[in-house]
């Protein structure tokens, strides 16, 4: 815990999104913090209000309505809490993240694209930048095409890497003689250099100054990757951070004035999120996958041997980015989550209609059964990225046995194993705000395919953001109101890997100890049971595969296991994996009502 | 009374209308605060640094990178011509000497002992920003640019493609009628053809063929977009594209008629000489296509009051629904209920409630209705 923070009694804090900035108020009561509750306001980072502290102001005016306290003295908010005419007012500590204006979007460079370059990568978006792109001598574009990628990007910030230490010298400062000649410039205020991060072989430091010094706002930090075998990105993120604040968060409209009025520094809210979800992992010594599908963007974090990656797909979203979810995906994989037979160039037209009109909500039934079928591709297709993004380190020297040599894996696998899988948490409006929790688990459970036995959460109210930079001065807080009010528990899913000859074959039995009654459930292949069951904490568990089945603990063999109730209960999921959709209507609209019918995930009409 | 802050596009008789006119990088501003211009008048200039050209010097001529000053003819700084001569070696008894050509003209920018490379820039590229509206100059942004105001017709679309262009207003079709090739003709070249439901894409090809400045149609198929850029769009960004014919949608995607009231206003200043841009951006700085017809003898932006933050819905607004199952339609809003809604998706939202024309009236979501904004 931060110096000075011991005696928190009260936390204001804030996230200034792209279109909405929510405010939260947390309170310590009775010994342990809970959320008392939240407002939320459009954000002003745009005209006519160029400020982002109006929508700052606003959110919070809303919490003063709601909590009928005063935490506004004109347009400063009162910290710390304190007592006026017999009135507590103001609270201890105030707390931002922001994504608005387009978040911290970077460049990052090296010398070997799955090396350098990837760790250069995996640092960048640990901080919570969105990387435009990634440059490496090796990526196969010519040296002009390079600069002129360059100039045309214009991003906040650009991290340069490349080289082991000691390593080669000539490919990194080719690598900054590129940027150089490019004479790159930031995105937001003109007259100001671009911030450029060196993470690089250390042996060239001088001579990449001598290159980039007069050109830009050059910093040179430890590198990314000093040795093969090594990783160290902890000091490049860090910069990030200050950097994004020093120059890219003092360019936008009203943050210098944000920025004098916050208790700890404004973090990106992706930064936030990360932030959370490895202090979760750590805590619980577990393997977590989280996921935020915004309005724009996806992103998805991963924590799996103790190992955080955050992939960020930036044109997978559900109203801006909704139209790239049907050219990425394509009609045909929307359509197989479409439980009615619907007309083509309708569906087109009404996602069309989405990506122009972003703020409208499904009114129908059929409209927001049409969300959530792009929201699944949209939620595949970014977990598809991030398995490919989140792997071991390439380039990795591995020690072969005889057996090896008969193998073709190399090093640089995916570190995602959904069999290793322990809690799934989901947040963004359409996981959020879902009228029934079921539709979320459903939701989640087509788009990732989790296998053997995984917890699902969702994000309230989505304010994960808030925690994230809160666990940085206040960890104990932080998790208490992340375990209270923040994680809904949905249930634990079921799910063997494998596939059966015919529906209706066994698949598996599942039985639950749950406080003295015995739950039985025989699920055969190509169903779907919800078992209701209340959150009571973990509940002793045995799943027995059939033949050809496997929950992790080997084809056929039983597994001892824990599982939990939740807002929707234990899902068991004998489809079978991989997941297999029918593609013809005929078939699959029946399909699909089966499944809906066995979790009551939309009303019978 | 109960208010919906959900902003509508305009459609406006008499707006004043204040355009921004920037250089993309630092430049020259060319015009003067409180100076009458046309359209085409240029208020800014700059000139874009030229491409760069990266040469492998050391490389062509097998000389070492720390060596590379010694081969050089030109030094940093130095112009060159297409073909000169920039590196040469010293040969063998002054034969078999080894030669470098700058492959573009330009100027040498740097070279490098560490790898062999220089850089050749080509001459700058000079750009011109113009006025783009018939106007006055209301600021000026020193070295960036200028504001354009002028007062006139400003009727805002939703969707658009390519951007700015010029030509008088002709109306081709009423606001419910399917556009065929047959209303493209000949005296359409130049001109920004106003009407119709749905733009299909064989009349799109007829009117880039006939030369037509730009289209303004109440709906497109949102698969015939694909057809006229040759690529799926992912994303609502749009103004950049070089097609022939700009095209602005007024309504959405399917075919819908034309709001009354947009085609009405257009058809009333049938002839005059309007600005388009297709131009959208949907994200961080809201960017909608537009039709502007200034007026000249109103340019001086002196009677109306530039647009301040967006009105409010109220009970009796016009508004159009933006969403299914009424997707398109205008109606009147008769009450803003203060509860929360539940509305058949099981969503609780804040709703309006409106009547059609016809009488008929409706619970909507207040996210899924936009104020049709007249002035």
């Amino acid at each position: 815990m931060a110096e000075g923070f011991s005696e928190i009694r009260s936390i204001l804090a804030t996230d200034c999104g792209s279109t909405t900035t929510k405010a939260i108020l947390i309170e310590r009561r009775e010994g342990a913090y809970g959320l008392v509750t939240r407002g939320e306001a459009p954000t002003t980072v745009e005209a006519p209000f160029e400020d982002v502290t109006r929508g700052v102001l606003n959110a919070i005016m809303e919490v003063e309505e709601l909590s009928g306290r005063k935490f506004l003295d004109g347009d400063r908010i009162i910290t710390p809490e304190q007592e006026r005419d017999g009135r507590r007012v103001g609270a201890d500590v105030y707390i931002s993240t922001s994504s608005a204006g387009g978040g911290l979007q970077m460049m990052v460079a090296g010398v070997v694209k799955n090396m350098s370059t990837e760790s250069a990568a995996r640092a960048a978006l640990g901080a919570g930048a969105i990387v435009m792109d990634s440059l490496a001598i090796n990526d196969g574009r010519l040296p002009h095409q390079k600069i002129e990628r360059i100039r045309h990007l214009r991003p906040d910030m650009i991290l340069l890497a490349g080289g082991v230490d000691g390593g080669t010298r000539s490919h990194v400062i080719e690598l900054a003689e590129l940027t150089a000649a490019a004479r790159p410039r930031p995105r937001l205020g003109a007259g100001f250099d671009l911030p450029v991060i060196y993470a690089g072989n250390v042996d060239v430091q001088a001579d990449v100054r001598r290159i980039l010094g007069d050109k830009c706002a050059l910093q040179t930090v430890e590198n990314v990757r000093p040795t093969l075998e090594d990783e160290n990105l902890l000091p490049a993120r860090e910069r990030i951070h200050d950097l994004f604040m020093e120059h890219v968060m003092a360019q936008a409209p009203g943050y210098k004035k944000l920025m004098s009025w916050t208790d700890a520094p404004i973090m990106p809210t992706p930064g936030a999120v990360g932030a959370i979800i490895q202090t979760i992992a750590a805590r619980e010594k577990i393997s977590v996958v989280g996921v935020d599908i915004g309005g724009a963007t996806t992103d998805v974090f991963s924590v799996f041997k103790g190992k955080f990656n955050r992939t960020v797909s930036a044109n997978l979203g559900m109203s801006y980015s909704v139209s790239n979810v049907l050219a990425e995906a394509g009609l045909d994989d929307i359509l197989r989550w479409v439980p009615f037979d619907i007309d083509e160039e309708e569906l087109r037209n009404r996602i069309g209609n989405k990506m122009i009109r972003p703020t409208t909500i499904p009114q129908t039934l059929e409209e927001l059964q049409i969300e959530q079928a792009i929201s699944r591709e949209a939620l595949r297709l970014a977990f598809v990225q991030h398995k490919e993004f989140a792997v071991e380190l390439r380039g990795v020297q591995m020690e072969r046995t005889i057996s090896d040599a008969f193998r073709q894996s190399g090093s640089g696998g995916t570190l995602v194993d959904m069999g290793e899988l322990d809690l799934l948490v989901g947040s963004g409006g359409v996981l959020s705000h879902a009228p029934r929790r079921s539709q979320s688990a459903m939701m989640m459970i087509d788009a990732f395919e989790p296998e053997g036995v995984t917890h699902l959460a969702v994000d309230s109210i989505f304010m994960m953001p808030q925690l994230g930079v809160l666990a940085s001065i206040h960890e104990v807080a932080a998790t208490q109101v992340f375990d209270r009010d923040c994680l809904i528990r949905l249930g634990s899913c079921i799910a063997p890997v494998g596939v059966a000859t015919r529906p209706g074959a066994d698949c598996m039995t599942v039985t639950v100890d749950a406080r003295g009654k015995t739950i039985r459930e025989k699920v055969p292949f190509g169903s779907m049971r919800l078992v209701p069951l209340e959150y009571t904490g973990r509940l002793k568990a045995t799943v027995t595969p059939a033949r050809g089945f496997d929950v992790g603990a080997g084809p056929g063999q039983p597994l001892e296991t824990e599982v939990e109730g939740g807002a929707v209960g234990l899902v068991i999921d004998a489809r079978g994996r991989p997941l297999k959709i029918p593609s013809g209507k005929a078939e699959r609209v029946p399909k699909l009502g089966e499944w809906i019918r066995a979790l009551s995930t939309y009303p019978e009409t | 009374m109960a208010h919906a802050y959900t902003p509508g596009l305009k459609v406006t008789e008499r707006a004043v209308i204040r355009k921004q006119r920037r250089l993309p990088l630092a430049g020259e501003v060319l015009v003067e605060e409180g100076q009458p211009l046309r359209s085409s008048d240029v208020v800014a200039r700059a000139d874009l640094p030229g491409k760069v050209y990266p040469l492998n010097v050391g490389g062509q001529l097998n000389v070492l990178p720390e060596d590379l000053p010694h081969v050089m003819s030109k030094k940093e700084g130095d112009r060159v011509a297409k073909d000169e001569v920039i590196a040469e070696t010293a040969g063998i008894f002054g034969l078999f000497k080894s030669r470098s050509k700058a492959p573009v003209a330009g100027f040498v920018e740097s070279i490098s002992r560490r790898t062999g490379q220089v850089m050749l820039r080509e001459a700058p590229i000079p750009i011109e920003v113009d006025a783009y509206v018939d106007g006055r100059v209301v600021e000026v942004f020193p070295t960036e640019g200028v504001a354009v105001e002028c007062e006139g017709v400003f009727v805002q679309g939703i969707f658009g493609l390519a951007g700015e262009v010029h030509g008088p207003i002709r109306m081709i079709a009423g606001p419910g009628e399917r556009l065929n090739d047959s209303m493209i003709t000949p005296e359409l070249r130049g001109a920004i053809a106003v009407g119709g439901s749905l733009l299909g894409i064989d009349v799109y090809r007829a009117a880039v063929t006939a030369g037509l400045s730009a289209i303004v149609v109440g709906g497109m198929h949102y698969r015939d977009i694909k057809q006229i850029l040759g690529y799926e769009l992912g994303v609502a960004i749009t103004g950049h594209e070089k097609l022939g014919t700009t095209v602005i949608v007024t309504e959405g995607f399917g075919e819908i008629a034309m709001a009354r009231g947009t085609h009405t206003l257009l058809e009333r200043h049938q002839g005059e000489l309007a600005a388009a841009n297709g131009a959208t951006q949907i994200r961080a700085g809201v960017i909608r296509p537009e039709v502007i017809i200034p007026s000249l003898d109103r340019s001086a932006g002196a009677s109306a009051e530039p647009d301040g933050p967006p009105e409010g819905i109220a009970v009796g607004s016009t508004i159009r629904v933006i969403r299914a199952p009424h997707f398109g339609r205008l109606a009147t809003v008769v009450s803003l209920p203060v509860e929360l809604r539940e509305m058949e998706s099981e969503t609780m939202v804040r709703v309006l409630e409106a009547r059609f024309d016809d009488g008929t009236e409706v619970v909507v979501p207040r996210s899924n209705v936009e104020m049709i904004e007249r002035r």
